[in-house]
């Protein structure tokens, strides 16, 4: 017998490196995955309900039920992602026995810890993680994330939220790559986040795990504009499914995301999609139901 | 021979392309992307990347630069995949989605995922003869496996019975990504094809 390795680091990043330039979708049932699958995306997310819903139906949002994940790692031979509530261990744990191949430890789930995220390290399923700038990424490397997503605002449709959080991740990536050592020092200090992390990306130039975009994404422009603001790829949430003609919506943004710097590409992705998601303005949002404010 | 530095291209529709660029650019080439025909034809090698097959599938379709490099391969272009690549270069897949085509070339049956969900993802040391002593450290991530190498393909390496390499001519497939562990010696493999493709 070869002599193997499960679950280090290597193949917990490694995995998302093989999704870049690619599209994450939510799915809520088998025949959504298999529209999602078909339209060209890269792995889906199974949720029992999209963030639209939740954030229109409110009440506790938790880990989806096993046999709907089971129905949908059945349906597609994609990879195949699952939320945990944020410290949620058990939840994680439960998804790791499930086979799935990510677990995203999510804000749009609610909560379950107020204090603590989950530690991801001794788990062999990596984990994907949201953040809303550079400090709150390296603080989930820290605990084990493998994949980083910026937070965007969730079930909203308004994609400015997402925005703000990628770009204020590569900007503060950026002021790292201008600093002497001694700077770095501080950085660490004021990011609160490790030293050698921060070190590692001051010489690198971009976090040492892939950077996705989530939260708002609704049209093949959106997911264009966010891979020109330099995300390694895109989740979409409601924003197929709640759209009028998700089958076309869903291949657009796709096409979209891998033409993103061609403007007639993404112009001839755009026509005849139907109706997009109706959305809510962010600004609009009472501050207790900004999701992107849950993790730390 | 030439002293130039060969020009050869990394497939960019989707999946692990700057993991090889970023190894052959190390080992002295000059790399381009290709997206489209017209990028196809500047380079006389094409990496085809580690990602999700069924993806780069359809979108070489959409970029209309699958027939184009259908046709290259048919010419003896150097291609090294690895991963989605190498069920990219099978001529045939096995589990793969129903409508899902292969470029072809590697007369070997390939079958998606065989090594099971990431969970199961792993590193091993790899024998590999062809490169020499030193093991390989390879990176396996739902990695296809080699179920059938036909008479003009040769296996390279394997995994418990399993092949996970193999070579036909100038074109060299992995199911593994030693774009993501500093492990060069294939890619030099691919670099010396080319140079001699263009000697």
């Amino acid at each position: 017998m070869t002599e193997t390795t499960t679950g280090s680091a290597r193949v917990k990043r490694g995995l998302a490196e093989m999704l870049k330039g690619g599209v994450i979708m939510d799915v809520v049932t088998p025949e959504q995955a298999r529209i999602a699958e078909d339209a060209g995306a890269v792995a889906v997310m199974a949720l029992e309900r999209v963030p639209a819903d939740i954030r229109a139906q409110g009440g506790v949002a938790r880990m989806s039920d096993p046999d709907l994940i089971d129905a949908i790692k059945a349906e597609v031979s994609i990879p195949v992602m699952a939320k945990a509530r944020i410290g949620h261990f058990v939840e994680a744990q439960v998804l790791e026995a499930l086979e799935v191949d990510y677990i995203d430890e999510s804000e749009v789930l609610s909560p379950a810890d107020y204090v603590n995220h989950i530690d991801k390290w001794p788990f062999t399923v990596p984990f994907v993680c949201g953040a809303t700038n550079l400090g709150e990424a390296l603080r989930r490397i820290t605990e084990g994330a493998a994949m980083i997503r910026s937070k965007g605002e969730a079930g909203t449709g308004d994609v400015s939220e997402a925005t703000k959080h990628i770009r204020t991740i590569n900007q503060e990536i950026r002021r790292l790559t201008s600093m002497s050592k001694d700077e770095l020092f501080v950085a660490a200090k004021e990011l609160q986040a490790p030293y050698e992390l921060v070190a590692e990306v001051a010489e690198a130039g971009r976090l040492p795990v892939v950077l996705f975009v989530a939260g708002g994404v609704a049209t093949p422009a959106d997911a264009a504009m966010m891979m020109q603001l330099g995300a390694d790829g895109v989740f979409v949430g409601s924003g197929i499914f709640k759209s009028g003609n998700p089958e076309a919506r869903a291949a657009a943004i796709v096409r979209a995301t891998a033409s993103y710097d061609d403007a007639k590409a993404i112009a001839d992705a755009s026509r005849g999609l139907g109706e997009a998601m109706v959305g809510i303005n962010v600004a609009d949002l009472p501050a207790p139901h900004r999701l992107a404010e849950r993790g730390w | 021979m030439t002293a130039r530095r060969p020009r050869v291209g990394v497939l960019a529709l989707q999946g692990d392309v700057r993991e090889h660029v970023a190894v052959l650019e190390a080992l002295g080439a000059e790399v381009a992307l290709v997206r489209t025909p017209a990028q196809l034809a500047q380079v006389a090698g094409l990496v085809l990347p580690g990602g999700e097959s069924s993806v780069i599938d359809k979108l070489s379709r959409l970029f209309e630069v699958r027939e184009p490099i259908i046709e290259r391969i048919a010419g003896g272009m150097p291609v090294y995949g690895t991963c989605a690549g190498m069920i990219l270069l099978a001529d045939r897949i096995l589990d793969g989605l129903p409508t899902q085509l292969s470029f072809g070339g590697l007369d070997v049956d390939v079958r998606r995922n065989a090594f099971g969900s990431q969970v199961d993802s792993f590193e091993a040391e790899l024998a590999v003869p062809a490169l020499g002593d030193e093991p390989v450290r390879a990176t396996f991530i739902r990695a296809p496996a080699v179920e059938r190498v036909g008479a003009a393909a040769t296996a390279l390496a394997s995994v418990d019975g399993r092949v996970v390499a193999v070579e036909q001519g100038p074109l060299l497939a992995t199911a593994f990504h030693p774009e993501v562990g500093g492990e060069l010696r294939f890619h030099r493999r691919f670099l010396d094809r080319v140079r001699a493709a263009g000697a």
